[in-house]
């Protein structure tokens, strides 16, 4: 127990928390590694959108769907990211590939679900008046389901956003890790303190920029929900 | 030979069981690291968020400290607390599994708590129970099921956190993997299979035994009143 103190005050003296100087010197690799996050975090979640919405319909269309496709979603989130990109990696290789369909997996769980709880939220009467008003199975979709459904997507979508941040890190197991490249790297250089915590404070800014951008666009695409909410 | 055969020989071998660092070495410290954890959530946890249900306080913090963990990356934590007066090895790998364990037990101990009819509580007051008794009597009871789910969501998060302990060389069924990766694919892709298949089997038994314990003590379908 002894040995790792004396250790950790051996590099103290040099080895800061926070270095605007590292930051500084190492401006490319840091860009570089955000980059390599941003790119990943947002690919990841626009493919994710593209194949869950879908896939929540045919669920909310087709009844006997939503139980099969819920259990799957649920005994796949279960699975931990480490063991979901070692089933990956020895299929798919070393290459941001790998990273990109793991991280795919988990954020499409969370917005099929979301997108779902949506859907099934739209009240009854509404579908009815809808059906009333002579619109077909696709145009009540398009034009009143899934508006109305918009709020659950938005969450599902930001809380997607805000984990793949976060999960993105985990592909540092296979050499792409954007970010997370930058706190394990800083870790098993010498235990490089001020690498690790601008990885770290880079990647929870990420995730809250990213969580107020879509915030901001869930307030856009919603305006009624915003005009009910100055009535009441 | 395609992985997955490479992965079934591996797993195969009685020596990859037995070894020192043998899967089931491994397993040991994985449930070691989980347990200590869990407990340690479970003991912050709960006491504090049944407290602040109680009281009816600090429900909104709950919520931002919880979507707050979210975006902190597990990696971050667990490569920062070693580095801290804490130092290498067990402690810090737990207090950082902790960490991501406490806001689920917090949030459904809360939950639990603020989901008891008022009704029922207006009673027990009624009845001359005190503050503490009312916890003690009829909150915490009712409060168990919620209590049971914050634990499943809790310790399925630990014990999927610990296997990112691996990277670190905090021990636990991730360092299967982590070593297969060290090998390459070509010769390690097997290996790195197998410990996929460890540490998905070890969390959905976790999981799987939960649900089980919490279906044990979920309310009977509410009987329709006399």
């Amino acid at each position: 127990m002894s040995l790792p103190v004396a250790g950790a005050a051996r590099v103290a003296p040099d080895n800061p928390w926070f270095s605007w100087r590292y930051a500084q010197d190492n401006a490319d690799a840091v860009l570089a590694a955000l980059r390599e996050h941003v790119g990943l975090t947002v690919t990841a979640v626009l493919v994710a959108a593209v194949v869950a919405v879908p896939l929540a319909v045919a669920a909310y269309w087709f009844r006997p769907l939503t139980g099969p496709i819920l259990a799957l979603a649920g005994v796949l989130y279960t699975v931990p990211s480490l063991a979901l990109f070692a089933f990956l990696g020895p299929y798919l290789g070393i290459r941001p590939r790998t990273v990109l369909v793991g991280l795919v997996i988990y954020a499409l769980l969370v917005l099929v679900r979301g997108t779902l709880v949506g859907l099934r939220a739209v009240p009854e009467h509404v579908r009815d008046a809808a059906r009333g008003l002579g619109y077909g199975r696709l145009a009540r979709l398009l034009r009143v389901e899934l508006p109305l459904a918009l709020p659950g997507i938005m969450t599902g979508l930001r809380l997607a956003t805000v984990s793949t941040v976060a999960l993105t890190t985990v592909g540092v197991l296979v050499g792409y890790g954007g970010l997370g490249q930058l706190i394990l790297g800083g870790f098993d250089n010498n235990f490089y303190r001020a690498q690790i915590m601008t990885g770290t404070v880079l990647c929870v800014a990420l995730a809250l920029v990213l969580d107020l951008l879509l915030a901001g666009l869930g307030h856009l695409v919603t305006p009624w929900l915003r005009r009910a909410g100055g009535l009441g | 030979m395609n992985p997955l055969e490479q992965a079934a020989r591996w797993l195969n071998d009685p020596l990859n069981w037995t070894n020192p660092d043998g899967i089931l070495a491994r397993l040991g410290e994985h449930l070691a690291l989980a347990g200590s954890a869990t407990a340690l959530a479970c003991a912050v946890g709960l006491p504090l968020g049944l407290w602040l249900g109680h009281r009816h306080r600090g429900g909104g913090a709950l919520v931002t400290a919880s979507n707050v963990t979210l975006a902190v990356p597990t990696l971050a934590l667990l490569t920062i607390l070693p580095l801290t007066p804490l130092g290498f090895g067990r402690p810090a790998v737990v207090l950082a599994l902790t960490v991501f364990g406490v806001p689920p037990l917090l949030a459904h101990a809360y939950t639990g708590v603020r989901e008891v009819d008022p009704q029922v509580r207006d009673a027990a007051r009624g009845m001359g129970l005190s503050g503490w008794q009312v916890f003690a009597r009829v909150e915490l009871p009712l409060a168990v099921p919620y209590l049971v789910g914050g634990l499943r969501t809790a310790a399925l998060q630990i014990v999927a956190t610990t296997a990112l302990a691996a990277l670190v060389g905090g021990g636990g069924l991730g360092q299967i993997i982590s070593a297969g990766f060290g090998l390459t694919i070509a010769a390690g892709g097997g290996q790195i299979l197998a410990g996929g298949l460890l540490v998905a089997a070890l969390a959905l038994l976790v999981e799987g035994g939960l649900a089980g314990a919490q279906r044990l003590v979920a309310p009977h379908r509410r009987r329709p009143a006399p």
